[in-house]
């Protein structure tokens, strides 16, 4: 070989040499790199800017100050303060008598429907509810807030143009007008939205909330994390500590991890066919919402278990092995404190992903039209995803910005969660 | 290559045994690793194995406190009795086992917890302190056995692995006499260390001789001639020679043995 003879000052040259190869695949490398996580960049960026700039309008919503005055004529004709009279009196015609009163001028059935419209159904059932809870209010006069049509609140936000045709918009122009009078007189004006936080769904844009979604979410998320942690550490733990290692337990293992590619909408059907139709669970419950998504989340969560139970040094074992403690204690006591970090990893990658399905929800009915809040895991509800979907389907614009306003919520709720795990885990690692 | 076992020379026996191994082969797979050792091992001396590296001192040393049954595809064979008592049988229970057989491994492994932990471990774990005064005792007193109280009194609480690499070697020791063994197994406990630690280990070995049988493996010479009252050569899975450490190191009677240790060899 000539490689041997060569003197010290030719191996410098041809080092020197392939140096700059070196240097220069290194370049193009990191070049290819940075151009990736750009990319990336971008498209996360567009994605998120996109989704508030659509949906950030959504947590204020326009309100109309009217003065109410409880009339009893019209509440309570009798003044016997019967309850369920209170109930089915006619608030709406309280509505419309301020409405009334703010604009004396505004006479003809046509154009007083048009003035009516200005303001949301859910402004009588506000009256109605704050008469039914406090009946002493019968006969006072009040100023509030009510909620403004979504139509208004569209125009007030500037989704609709003022100046557009009228036959482009769904005001007319003299609705416009009066607008602007009510914005004048500071009558008219954004607020925070309350509704959208504290209403379950409705077919009225400005009525709907995400708060039955949210609570559905939760109630399915937590069934979901009280079911698949447990069960998921305990099957990993098992099979990576105890089991034997014969042909049974390679077959498990490979069914797990075929498991974890299995797509979701299988799991959704396998819940229908299982927990409601053979278990007779009720429909859109959240239990069964929680246990599909236990079905989903649990081989991402033996999977990560596994490796984070691998990943615990051999040594450690066999000191305390060597100690004399058994097995469940040398598991109990070394080995798991050392994986938990690992396992809450694979539990946030689960649980994040179960918060974002829907397709297994839609199969077991957690995608009908629900206006409640859920009470408890057997009452039907939907999730935050299935909620975005159901929305995004509808023509209203008021619907538009609450898609993207359901995706925030759900985005921000992704991020509380996950914020809350990865401090756990810092916890647990910063023992030593 | 020559497969069949050879006859150890010297004296397998000694008058007061510990161990008693008998015909004693392990399996790794295929592979013979130990093939059929015959050794007795004595209380209150120590027992130096040498031999070239993979001849199958490690191996030998973990069937003592049957830590090859955590090694998938392993397998021992043979007879090993502990006082009197085989430790393969039906009845004796394993974790009780290695309570009486101490392990210190070669790369010091102390558990990720507190100095005090990783000493009140072995006692906890077997009850042998009946409240915190005990345990704090016990602690107190194997530190000062491993000679490292002194450098850790005023840090107990904090975690082991903060040691030095000596020190942790001395928490194991500390950790292991803790729950006072009839026997502590060493495989190559100073490879790691300096020679001012190593000399320290040393003079604990000898202080533990008073009360403990002590088998150590290792790869120096010296420290077996320091250390040890009995020496064992092993070489490629055989026990070749087994004798008094002054016998052995001034005149061996095996030729592979004198290759060894007059460094002809690995
Ligand atoms: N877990 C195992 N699986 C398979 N073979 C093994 C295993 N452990 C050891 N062996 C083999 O058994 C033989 C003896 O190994 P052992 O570790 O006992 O050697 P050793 O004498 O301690 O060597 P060293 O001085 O290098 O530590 C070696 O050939 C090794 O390759
Ligand atoms: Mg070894």
């Amino acid at each position: 070989m000539s490689s041997t003879n060569r003197t010290a000052a030719e191996t410098q040259a041809l080092v020197t040499r392939s140096l700059a190869r070196r240097y220069r695949a290194e370049r193009r490398f990191r070049f290819y790199g940075l151009t990736a996580v750009l990319a990336g960049l971008v498209f996360v960026v567009f994605l998120f800017g996109t989704i508030f700039a659509q949906g950030l309008s959504v947590f204020q919503q326009s309100y109309v100050k009217i003065e109410v005055f409880y009339d009893p004529e019209i509440i309570d004709p009798a003044g016997t303060r019967n309850p369920d009279d209170l109930v089915t009196a006619d608030y709406q015609a309280l509505v419309r008598a301020s409405l009334k009163a703010r604009f004396p001028e505004i006479e003809g059935r046509r154009d007083l429907r048009e003035l009516y419209g200005l303001v949301s159904s859910a402004a009588s059932i506000e009256l109605q509810q704050r008469i039914t809870s406090d009946p002493s209010a019968i006969g006072t006069r009040e100023t509030r807030w009510v909620l403004a049509d979504d139509t208004v609140d569209m125009l007030i936000k500037g989704r609709v143009a003022r100046n557009a045709p009228e036959d482009e918009r769904r005001l007319s122009d003299q609705q416009v007008n009066w607008i602007a009078a009510l914005e004048r007189d500071g009558a008219l004006a954004l607020r925070f939205n309350r509704a959208f936080f504290s209403n379950g769904d409705s077919r009225d844009p400005e009525q709907a909330g995400v708060r039955g979604a949210l609570i559905g979410s939760l109630l399915t998320l937590f069934i979901t994390l009280v079911l698949s942690f447990p069960i998921g550490v305990g099957a990993a733990v098992y099979l990576e500590e105890f089991a034997p290692r014969n042909r049974l337990t390679d077959i498990i293992e490979v069914n797990i991890n075929n498991l974890a590619a299995v797509p979701s909408i299988v799991f959704g059907l396998l819940g229908l066919a299982m927990f409601i139709g053979f278990f007779g669970l009720p429909r859109s419950a959240p239990l069964v919402g929680g246990f599909v998504l236990t079905l989903l989340t649990l081989p991402t969560i033996i999977i990560a278990s596994r490796a984070a139970l691998k990943a615990v040094p051999p040594s450690i074992r066999e000191a305390a092995l060597g100690m004399g403690a058994s097995r469940l204690q040398m598991v109990a006591h070394h080995v798991l404190p050392l994986a938990v970090p690992g396992m809450l990893t694979g539990a946030i990658i689960g649980m994040a992903r179960a918060l974002g399905e829907s397709a297994p929800l839609l199969m077991i009915g957690m995608v009908a039209f629900i206006v409640e809040v859920p009470q408890g895991v057997f009452d039907p509800a939907t999730a935050l995803p299935v909620q975005v979907f159901l929305w995004s389907d509808l023509p209203e614009r008021g619907f538009i910005e609450r898609t993207s306003g359901a995706i925030i919520v759900l985005l921000l709720f992704l991020l509380v969660m996950n914020a809350t795990a990865v401090l756990l885990r810092n916890k647990f690692e910063k023992r030593w | 290559m020559n497969d069949a076992p050879k006859t150890t020379i010297g004296t397998i026996t000694v008058a007061e045994p510990v161990f008693s191994c008998r015909n004693v082969d392990v399996y790794y797979g295929d592979k013979h690793a130990i093939k059929n050792v015959n050794i007795d091992i004595g209380r209150k001396q120590v027992l130096a194995m040498i031999g070239p590296s993979g001849c199958g001192k490690s191996t030998f040393l973990r069937c003592l406190n049957r830590m090859n049954d955590t090694i998938v595809g392993a397998r021992v064979e043979g007879n090993i009795t502990l006082d009197g008592q085989d430790i393969h049988d039906k009845q004796q229970d394993v974790v009780q086992l290695r309570a009486r057989v101490g392990m210190v491994f070669q790369k010091p492994n102390p558990f990720p917890k507190s100095i005090y932990e990783n000493v009140a471990y072995g006692p906890r774990i077997h009850g042998l302190a009946a409240n915190r005064g005990e345990l704090d005792e016990i602690v107190n007193q194997s530190l000062r056995r491993a000679g490292l109280w002194e450098e850790v009194k005023d840090r107990l609480n904090q975690p082991g692995t903060s040691l030095s690499g000596g020190q942790q070697q001395r928490l194991c020791i500390a950790r292991t006499i803790a729950v006072n063994p009839e026997v502590i197994l060493m495989d190559e406990p100073c490879s790691a260390l300096d020679p001012i630690a190593t000399a320290r280990i040393e003079d604990l070995i000898d202080e533990l001789r008073e009360s403990y049988a002590i088998c150590i493996v290792t790869h120096s010479m010296q420290q077996a001639a320091r250390v040890s009252q009995r020496t064992a050569y092993f070489h490629l899975g055989d026990l070749v020679e087994v004798g008094d450490t002054n016998l052995i190191f001034t005149n061996p009677q095996a030729k592979l043995t004198e290759d060894y240790i007059t460094g002809r060899f690995g």
